[in-house]
Formats: C-alpha cells, sequence, structure tokens
C-alpha cells in the first residue's frame, strides 16, 4: 500500500481548504520560480526520468510528449492545453481534482507550459462540470491576484496565462484533435493524424494536449525528484494513479495508489470489498468503459497497470474501475455501453458511424437472445471492421467493450438465444 | 522527388503528394468516396485505407503524407477486408433504390460496391430514412441515399465560398443540409451534383429524363460567359439532355456555372426553325429560304453600300463572323461591329485579352478590378480568385458598385475619377499595388462598355505601367469579357473599316434614316428601338429580341448544333463540336451565308466549313492552333481624355439571363423566382 507520505494528492477528498491557502499549506505554489530555474529542457528531461505516463488513457509518456514540441518560437506561439473534458464513464478522478486540489492543476499549467515554451494554456473543461468549472475559475482567479499567474508568473520572469474554456457535453471532445476543433470554435470532429498537435494544433500552432492528473501530477514530481517518481511502481509503470472504483463494491472511492497495485488490494483496502464478497465477482471493467472487461479468474491476481492489463487483453485506459458482481446482466451492460458508443459517435468517419449503431441494435437483440447463434460471429467481425479504421479512437473504444464481453461470456450470449429459441419453439408448436 | 514502394513498384512523386498520389502513380487504383483533387481533404469515407510498412493499422491514403521510402501495399488480406468492411458500413443505410436513382449507372457507390464489396448483405436492422432537404430549383435531394463524405460542404465553403451547407447532428444522425431550407446562392452550385458520389444531390432539371448510357456524348466549349469553359453535351437524338463540365486545369479546372449547365433547356424554346417575312400586315410570316434570300438580295440591290451594316452577337462562331465579314466585303461595305454593347475595345490585343491567362490568377499578389463582377461575369474564375485569395490573402481592390465576390474587397468607389487617384499615387490602395510583386489588374465591361471606356482603358493602362503589373515576365493586364465570340471577332476585325460605321453610328446613321439594312448575326443584345427605321435582317436561332423586330429572319444553329472556332478571353483558341443538329430548316450560319451569295452570284471563296476555316486560317493564322494562346505585345492603347465622372454601373444584371438561350430556359427562370423568394424572405 502507498504510504501516505508518498502521496501526491493530499486533499482528493476535499477535507481540506481547496484554496489558494490551503493549497500552499499543502506545498502547492511554494517553489515555483525555482522549478522554472532548472530550463525547459530540463524539466523535460526530468519528466522523462521519472517515466510518467500520459494519464488519459492512451498511456503516452508524458515528458516525451512535450518533447516534441519545436525547440524554438518561431513565428507562431506554443500552446498548452489540458483536456478536462473527462466524459468517459466509469471515470471521476480529474472532477476532484479540480475540485479539491485546482492549484496542483494551475500550478503544473505553469510548469508544463514553461516547458515548452508556451505562454497560454486553455483548460478545456467539460460542460456538464458547471460547479467544478466555478471552482477552477475561482482558483484561476485566485492565483492571477496572487500574482501566480499573468504577468511574470509567480515571479519567475515568464509569462503564463490561463484560459477556462467549457465544452458543450460531447465525449468526443475529449479527444485531443476534437477538442481542438471545439476550442476554436468548429463542430468537435477529430483531426486527421499526422500532422500532429506538436506541429499543427490549436489554430495552427505547436500545441501539446494533457490530461489533467498528468499535468497535475508534474510540480511534485519536479519537487520531489524524478527518482522519487520512478521508484514507485513497476518498470514502465512507475508513479501514482489515482484509480477511481465503482459499481458494486461497498465503498466505492477515488484512491491515489502505486502503479501496478494487485487489482483485489484496491478493491478490498480502499472499496471496501466487492459486494458479497470476492466470490460474488462476475467481471471488472478496469479502465473506463472503453477497455475489455475481465472475468473474475482475471481478476484474481491481476495488477493494475499499463503493461499487466495489456497483456491480459484489456488496458488500464483511465483506471476507471468499473465492479460487477454476479447480479449484473453483464449482456445488457455492455449494451447499454454500446447505446453510449452510438450516441456520442461523432459520425465523421463511416464505420463509426454506421457501425455503432449496427452494433448497438444487434446488442440490443442479443440480450434479449432474439438472434441466431452465428451472429454473434458477424458482430465479432464487425467490432474487427471498426477496429482502427476510424480516424480517432473511439472506433475501437466502441469496439473493444463488445470483444470483451464475446472473448469471456459468449456461452452466456448463446443460453440466451437457445433459451429465446425453445420458448418461440414452443410458442410456435402451440 | 520522393522515392516509395507500391506494391512492389518503385513510384517517385513529388514531395508534398501523398500516399494516394503515390498509389496513382504506380498505377494501382484506391478506391475513395470523400477525396477529391481540388478540394480539402477529410478521410473520413476510409475507402482508400492501405498498409504501410511498420503501421500497426491500415493509414489513409489520401490523407498520409508520401515519405521517401516508404513501403506501401494495397493488396494484403487486411487491405481487401478494410476495404469489405468500408463498402458494407456504406451500404447499410443506404437505400436499394438503385432502378429509380437518376445517379444509376455513373455512381460511384454502385461501381465500387461492384469492385470492392461482399456479394450479400448482413444486415437485418431497419435501414435509417432522412428527410430530404431543399436546395433550390437545381438539385434535387434524396439525402436518405447520403454517405456523409461531405464533398458538397467543402466544395460550398471553399470553392463556391458560400456557408450555407453543412452538416448537423451527430453520429448515425448527422445530416447534410442547407440549415434554413434555402436555395444555395451560388452561381456554381450545381457543381456539387458532380461531386456527389452517390445519388444524394442529383439534377433536379434532369430527373428521371435519361440514363447515361443512352446519351451521346460530344466534347465541346461553353458560350455562356467569355471563359470558353469546357463542356461535355449529351445528348440523346436531337436533344440535348445536359452539359458536364469538362477537365481543364487552365480554365474551368473542373467546375461550370449553373448556367452553363443549365441553360441548355433553353435550346428547345422560342426557337426558330424556318425563316420568316415579315408581310405588310407587320407580321413575320413563314417562308421558304428562296423567298426570304430573294427579299433580302431585291433590298440589297437597291442599298448603297454604305448604308448596310453588319452586328455580330455574343456566340458566334469564328467562322460565321469571318464569312459575313467576307460577304459585306465583297458588298463593298465596311460597316461591321461585333461590340453590340458598344464596348471601346479593339486596337491592339494586349488591349483587349486577359494576358495574365485565367491560371495566371493563381500567382498574382495584388489584384485591382475596374468595372467588373467576376462573380456574375465569370463565375469559375472568381472561384480562382478566391482560392489564391484564401491560400495569400491577397488584396483585392474593387472600382464599381459594391457587391459580395466571395472575399474580401476593398471598394474603392463607383466614380471613375479614383482611376485619376490611383495614378498620382494618393490613392490609399496604391501601397497594396506596388508591394506586389505580381499585380493583377482586371477591366471589365462595365468600364469598357460606356462611352469614355477608351478612357478608362487608356487610364487602366498607366496604372499597369505604373505599377509593375506589366513586367519582364509578367504581364496582370487583363480584360474579362462577357461575350464568347467577342475576342474572335476583334482578332477576326469584325470591326468598322476605314470611314466605316460603328455601333454607335449605326444607331445615328438609323435613326437619321441613312441606314438602309442591318444584318443583325445573332445579335440581340443592340438597341433595337434606335435600329427600327432600317431593313434588319436577323440570322440565329432563338425568337427572341433581334427576331423580334427583324423584317427576315433566317433561322440559324446555337453553339451546341454546329463545329465552331471560340477564343476565350485570354484568346485561346478552342474548338466547339457538334452535338445535336438545328431544328427544322435551321442552317448553320456559315452555309446560310454561304447559300445567300450564292443568290447574290458572290464568290464567297468557300464551299465547305473546311475551304472556310482554310482561308480564315491564311487571314488569321493564329485560328488554327488548338488550345494556344497567342501572346499579345504591350504597346500603347486607349484615350487620354478625361474622365467622366458618371458611376461605374454592373454590367451584367442577372447572372441567369444574359442572352437569348438563358432567357428561354425555364430553368433559369426558376433560378431567378427562387433568389427572389430567398431574398424576399431574408429582407422579412
Amino acid at each position: 500500500m502507498l504510504k501516505d507520505s508518498d502521496r501526491i494528492f493530499t486533499n482528493i477528498y476535499g477535507w481540506a481548504d481547496a484554496g489558494l491557502k490551503g493549497a500552499k499549506k499543502r506545498g502547492d505554489w511554494s517553489d515555483t520560480e525555482k522549478l522554472l530555474k532548472l530550463g525547459h529542457d530540463e524539466i523535460v528531461e526530468r519528466m522523462k526520468a521519472s517515466g510518467l505516463r500520459g494519464r488519459g488513457g492512451a498511456g503516452f509518456p508524458t515528458g516525451l510528449k512535450w518533447s516534441f514540441m519545436p525547440k524554438e518560437v518561431r513565428g507562431r506561439p506554443h500552446y498548452l492545453v489540458v483536456n478536462a473534458d473527462e466524459s468517459e464513464p466509469g471515470t471521476c478522478k480529474d472532477r476532484d481534482i479540480i475540485r479539491n486540489e485546482p492549484h496542483k492543476l494551475l500550478e503544473g499549467c505553469v510548469v508544463a507550459g514553461f516547458a515548452m515554451r508556451a505562454h497560454v494554456a486553455y483548460i478545456y473543461i467539460r460542460g456538464e462540470f458547471v460547479n467544478e468549472a466555478r471552482r477552477l475559475q475561482a482558483a484561476i482567479d485566485e492565483a492571477y491576484d496572487a500574482g501566480l499567474l499573468g504577468k511574470d508568473a509567480s515571479k519567475s520572469g515568464w509569462d503564463f496565462d490561463i484560459y477556462l474554456h467549457r465544452g458543450a457535453g460531447a465525449y468526443i471532445c475529449g479527444e485531443e484533435t476534437a477538442l481542438l476543433e471545439s476550442l476554436e470554435g468548429k463542430k468537435g470532429q477529430p483531426r486527421l493524424k499526422p500532422p500532429f498537435p506538436a506541429g499543427v494544433g490549436l489554430y495552427g500552432c505547436p500545441t501539446t494536449v494533457n490530461n489533467v492528473e498528468s499535468i497535475a501530477v508534474a510540480p511534485t514530481i519536479l519537487r520531489r525528484g524524478a527518482d522519487w517518481f520512478a521508484s514507485l511502481g513497476k518498470e514502465n509503470n512507475s508513479g501514482t494513479k489515482l484509480f477511481c472504483i465503482s459499481g458494486h463494491v461497498n465503498k466505492p472511492c477515488n484512491v491515489e495508489e502505486e502503479m501496478g497495485v494487485p487489482l483485489r488490494d484496491l478493491l478490498e483496502k480502499h472499496a471496501g470489498g466487492v459486494r458479497g464478497g470476492w466470490d460474488n465477482l462476475l467481471a471488472v471493467i478496469p479502465g473506463g468503459s472503453s477497455t475489455p472487461l475481465m472475468p473474475r479468474a482475471v481478476c484474481d491476481d491481476i495488477t493494475m497497470d499499463f503493461d499487466a492489463l495489456r497483456e491480459a487483453g484489456t488496458g488500464l485506459g483511465t483506471a476507471g474501475i468499473i465492479v460487477m458482481d454476479r447480479s449484473t446482466d453483464i449482456v445488457k451492460a455492455i449494451a447499454r455501453l454500446s447505446y453510449f458508443y452510438k450516441h456520442e459517435s461523432c459520425g465523421q468517419c463511416t464505420p463509426c458511424r454506421e457501425g455503432t449503431g449496427w452494433m448497438w441494435r444487434m446488442m440490443e437483440r442479443l440480450v434479449r437472445g432474439e438472434a441466431e447463434p452465428y451472429e454473434i460471429d458477424t458482430l465479432e467481425q464487425l467490432t474487427r471492421q471498426i477496429e482502427g479504421h476510424t480516424i480517432c479512437a473511439l472506433g475501437d473504444a466502441a469496439a473493444w467493450p463488445i470483444q470483451g464481453l464475446i472473448k469471456h461470456f459468449r456461452p452466456e450470449i448463446e443460453r440466451r438465444i437457445a433459451a429465446r429459441h425453445s420458448v418461440d419453439a414452443v410458442n410456435a408448436a402451440e | 522527388m520522393l522515392k516509395l514502394t507500391v506494391n512492389d513498384i518503385e513510384v517517385e512523386v513529388e514531395e508534398g503528394s501523398t500516399v494516394l498520389h503515390a498509389c496513382e502513380a504506380a498505377n494501382v487504383e484506391i478506391p475513395r468516396f470523400c477525396y477529391h483533387d481540388k478540394l480539402s481533404i477529410a478521410g473520413n469515407c476510409r475507402m482508400c485505407l492501405v498498409d504501410m510498412e511498420r503501421a500497426p493499422k491500415p493509414i489513409a491514403s489520401c490523407a498520409m503524407p508520401a515519405g521517401e521510402g516508404m513501403v506501401i501495399r494495397t493488396d494484403t488480406d487486411r487491405v481487401k477486408k478494410a476495404r469489405e468492411g468500408v463498402m458494407e458500413f456504406l451500404l447499410i443505410n443506404h437505400p436499394l433504390d438503385c432502378p429509380i436513382c437518376d445517379q444509376g449507372g455513373e455512381c460511384d457507390l454502385q461501381d465500387q460496391a461492384m469492385g470492392y464489396g461482399l456479394d450479400c448483405s448482413r444486415f437485418d436492422e431497419n435501414k435509417r430514412a432522412v428527410e430530404n432537404k431543399h436546395m433550390g430549383p437545381l438539385i434535387s435531394t434524396t439525402m436518405t441515399r447520403c454517405i456523409h463524405c461531405t464533398r458538397c460542404v467543402r466544395f460550398a465553403t471553399e470553392v463556391a465560398g458560400v456557408t450555407e451547407l453543412g452538416a448537423i447532428g451527430r453520429g448515425e444522425s448527422v445530416e447534410i443540409t442547407t440549415y434554413l431550407e434555402k436555395a444555395l446562392a451560388s452561381e456554381l452550385s450545381a457543381n456539387i451534383i458532380d461531386l456527389c458520389p452517390v445519388g444524394a444531390l442529383t439534377s433536379k432539371p434532369y430527373a428521371f429524363s435519361a440514363r447515361p448510357w443512352e446519351l451521346n456524348k460530344t466534347e465541346s466549349i461553353d458560350v455562356m460567359d467569355a471563359l470558353g469553359s469546357n463542356i461535355r453535351i449529351d445528348a440523346r437524338g436531337a436533344q440535348v439532355m445536359r452539359v458536364l463540365p469538362r477537365l481543364n486545369e487552365d480554365i474551368n479546372e473542373e467546375w461550370i456555372s449553373d448556367k452553363t449547365r443549365y441553360a441548355v433547356d433553353g435550346l428547345r424554346r422560342q426557337r426558330l426553325d424556318q425563316p420568316y417575312i415579315r408581310g405588310r400586315d407587320g407580321r413575320l410570316a413563314p417562308a421558304t429560304w428562296d423567298e426570304a434570300f430573294k427579299v433580302i438580295a431585291a433590298k440589297l440591290k437597291r442599298a448603297k453600300p454604305s448604308t448596310m451594316a453588319a452586328l455580330a452577337g455574343d456566340q458566334i462562331d469564328a467562322e460565321a463572323m469571318f464569312a459575313l465579314k467576307t460577304l459585306f466585303c465583297k458588298l463593298g461595305s465596311g460597316n461591321l461591329d461585333c461590340r453590340q454593347d458598344g464596348a471601346k475595345v479593339g486596337g491592339p490585343r494586349a488591349g483587349y485579352l486577359f494576358n495574365s491567362t485565367i491560371a495566371g490568377i493563381d500567382q498574382a499578389d495584388a489584384l485591382l478590378i475596374i468595372g467588373s463582377n467576376p462573380r456574375v461575369e465569370a463565375a469559375v474564375m472568381n472561384a480562382r480568385i478566391r482560392r489564391n485569395w484564401l491560400a495569400t490573402g491577397m488584396p483585392v481592390g474593387v472600382v464599381g458598385p459594391i457587391a459580395d465576390l466571395t472575399y474580401d474587397a476593398t471598394f474603392l468607389g463607383d466614380d471613375p475619377t479614383v482611376l485619376v487617384e490611383l495614378l498620382s499615387g494618393k490613392h490609399k490602395f496604391v501601397g497594396k499595388l506596388k508591394k506586389a510583386k505580381r499585380p493583377m489588374i482586371i477591366v471589365g465591361m462595365g468600364a469598357l462598355a460606356r462611352p469614355d471606356g477608351a478612357t478608362l482603358l487608356g487610364h487602366a493602362r498607366e496604372i499597369a505601367e505604373m505599377y509593375g503589373v506589366v513586367s519582364k515576365n509578367w504581364n496582370g493586364f487583363n480584360v474579362l469579357h462577357l461575350a464568347a465570340s467577342r475576342v474572335a471577332g476583334l482578332d477576326i476585325g469584325f470591326l468598322p473599316e476605314k470611314s466605316g460605321l460603328d455601333v454607335d453610328a449605326m444607331y445615328k446613321a438609323a435613326e437619321a434614316d441613312k441606314l438602309d439594312l442591318v444584318w443583325l448575326l445573332g445579335a440581340d443584345e443592340a438597341d433595337m428601338t434606335r435600329l427600327k427605321n432600317a431593313f434588319i435582317v436577323y440570322q440565329g436561332h432563338h425568337g427572341d429580341n433581334g427576331a423580334h423586330h427583324a423584317d427576315v429572319v433566317l433561322p440559324g444553329a446555337a453553339y451546341t448544333e454546329k463545329d465552331g472556332i471560340y477564343l476565350n478571353t485570354e484568346g485561346r483558341v478552342q474548338y466547339a463540336n457538334r452535338a445535336a443538329f438545328p431544328p427544322g430548316q435551321a442552317r448553320e450560319d456559315w452555309a446560310i451565308l454561304r447559300a445567300f451569295a450564292g443568290v447574290l452570284g458572290i464568290n464567297i471563296g468557300f464551299d465547305s466549313l473546311d475551304e472556310l476555316r482554310e482561308i480564315l486560317f491564311r487571314a488569321v493564322p493564329h485560328f488554327a492552333s488548338r488550345d494556344i494562346i497567342k501572346p499579345a505585345k504591350w504597346v500603347k492603347f486607349g484615350s487620354r481624355a478625361k474622365i467622366k465622372p458618371n458611376e461605374i454601373t454592373a454590367a451584367v444584371g442577372n447572372f441567369y439571363m444574359t442572352c437569348p438561350i438563358s432567357r428561354a430556359s425555364e430553368t433559369m427562370a426558376e433560378c431567378v423566382r427562387a433568389m427572389d423568394i430567398d431574398q424576399a424572405k431574408a429582407a422579412e
């Protein structure tokens, strides 16, 4: 278990003052100008050395991402964009950071922005986060008033501005390029890559888009040293991470833990265990709704990190853990996720636009068993036809939950089809 | 140059090319729906997926920049599967109504489904249905068929410069719409019909009238404006069914204006299909060719050559003008004019050509428009100006009335004396011209077709010389004509001979009763009321203005019904081809003139079109070089007299009705009505 002294988010539950005074007490903003004295490239190097992997879902090394920004500002300004459009079902970590640790995020913006030679950061916050947006704006105002932001931010000699932008409630705007489109005032539809945002991003300028958590942990990593962060967790999966545990556990919660913590420990020590005991566990979705589920057998000894979960055929994603006990109608649960992806598809490219609706309709029939057994294979093939063929990752995200279901719960689907057929046969006989 | 390997074939492509270009260079066909050469890349149909070495996923070849040493495969199982998958997805919500769809036979979806799709459907759910949208009198919509490639949206926003087309909704509820159910307010709107890869947007006037395989396709030249857009005329039997654009990068690229496309239904109405003679009762009565010729011959015999005149119209081929000029020369009359609008052009060629060429617009970095509204006078060319403006932010100044040109322009006022200010260097816009390396001037008929046109032309020339519009390897001085026949007429010299009458002098002579006979060769825009004292022979194809005032009507052929040479505003020589025969007793114009010469007993020197052309080429050799522009030498032209401060007015009031054909067109009338309705609604 993670020692309290190693926690980054010491006020994630909001027990203490979330304002500037409280944040300063917890060490935020204590020596920001000293951190900036390290220099642009040194900060990036240290972030690289820390082994921090992006906390938004894809797990791309954060320091490496920062290093893609041009080393000189030529004509076009650089931008830092913080993705606070947290909409992945099962994920609620950024929300608590913004509520209770907003100054960690703001200080992170200054440090990250400085590292990538940006003078401006945009925080794109999910439209539904009304109170969070208010709190964050209050925190920004506080920081401006204290001279931590704005001209000569934190007396570092570096001008830095932060703008908060509220989204309008589209899941797709959490995709980094769709977010940029939305931020520019256009329809939120993902862009083609290449060019990547580090070359051509917001308003055509070099831009880096980072998750809230990735940015919020940066100052602490720099303060306590890359070695400290790298010493936590597992190799290639270092540091701590906020896990969001929801579903059929006794005490759903957000908790900061070391990467690579066993899932069972996480559930039992922090979330009060699975409702009705470990044996009552049916399946777990480990990383937000888009990652394939794991049946109980896998859950027994899986560790929560990028590599182990990938090996298990799923992913860490945002670490939004959705726990389902044996009372769950697993087919219906996944059908609901299919509906979500159908509803949130932006409609730009063919496989996702047409495929998500088709998959959802098939899933709805499978819930009731109104299908032929071969249609399970058809559905499986459909997911493969979408996966990897779309502009953004939403296509994959729509395909994976169904792939996970068919992989692990095919007998259950077949049982329903058989049951339905026998009912039909009886009705026909009558 | 970049070297790539496509299916083991090594190809070289230019920097900035895409993988799709590389595949094409290797002669490997890549299916696509959303990609179009002339539009921005959307990459949304996902049909062009190919395999790239070391890429974990197939890549969209249309959007991926080609890179040195890339290894591309399009023949792998994964690519085949990907194409089948995309095809299946495109078809699940596409209705199976090919038998009643106008796109049938020329449908990308049909063709590619045959080439790359599966032979059966696995889709058991209900299909999506989408409400049709109103897009005006030209575009018929069946939105259920839409595959959301967004070509139409991209065309409207990028090329046409109207933002009234877009996609609303999300996921499978995405719909392409005009938002407010308005007609698309663009002169280029119908190009989206060609762009639509399926039958979602089809041609409304042409709906359900023919199948592509029934049509005879003839490559020809458009005469609705002076651009000489390259077109394909599709005819069934004697009837022209539709006009489509042909690719010509130097002129119209892939676009044509709505008038070019749709005025052709005017070819079926108001046609002159037999000769007429005005009787004693003042009415035109049908007659035979012999009778008509005899009446004119009798009139000619009594008239002195100096009291005969000929006016050539705006859509006449060079051969007919040359034949009429030859005839009048033989008769001894030098009263010829091909400028029925009274435009003060003529003289040195550089003074009446679009010297930079149309493609030269792409290189310009500042533009001064004098007395022209390219949007309605040369809609396709206007799209080129807009493209340059979009890409480079080229400054555009306009001397003339304020109009929406689809790009930002500084309106310097409609008082022509602003030209004097520009010359003196006092005007603000001068700075923009001075800064430019390749400044351009476009002078339109709004400036030239007025009594002091020559003066305005002279001032424009001086401005050109002062601000480097004409330099060693750049000539940005351009005249934009409105009439398709004008440059050929000027090159041939269909102009008053020494002491001959020009059009204004003809009017005056007629009013003074000193003009016995006027021969109108397709001239309908002249002021007929001023000519009414003369005996008017009208040779043309429509019962329009000219025929209404004529004493003898000789039925001629429209541009789709004859082979002919046209020179566009650049002076580019282009050959039009016959797609159908003229109706009834109507004949090709050169043949009518040859026959009439025979009646007069004059040897006009040719018996066939080929012979006529031979003589023509001897007189003006450059007419023989197809698709070539004979460059013009820069010399002094125009007048230095004082400019009259009368305001410059628009040369074209109504885009949809500018010639006998478009005035006879029902479709054009529909367009005018639709625009009026939309404007009235907007005013509310």
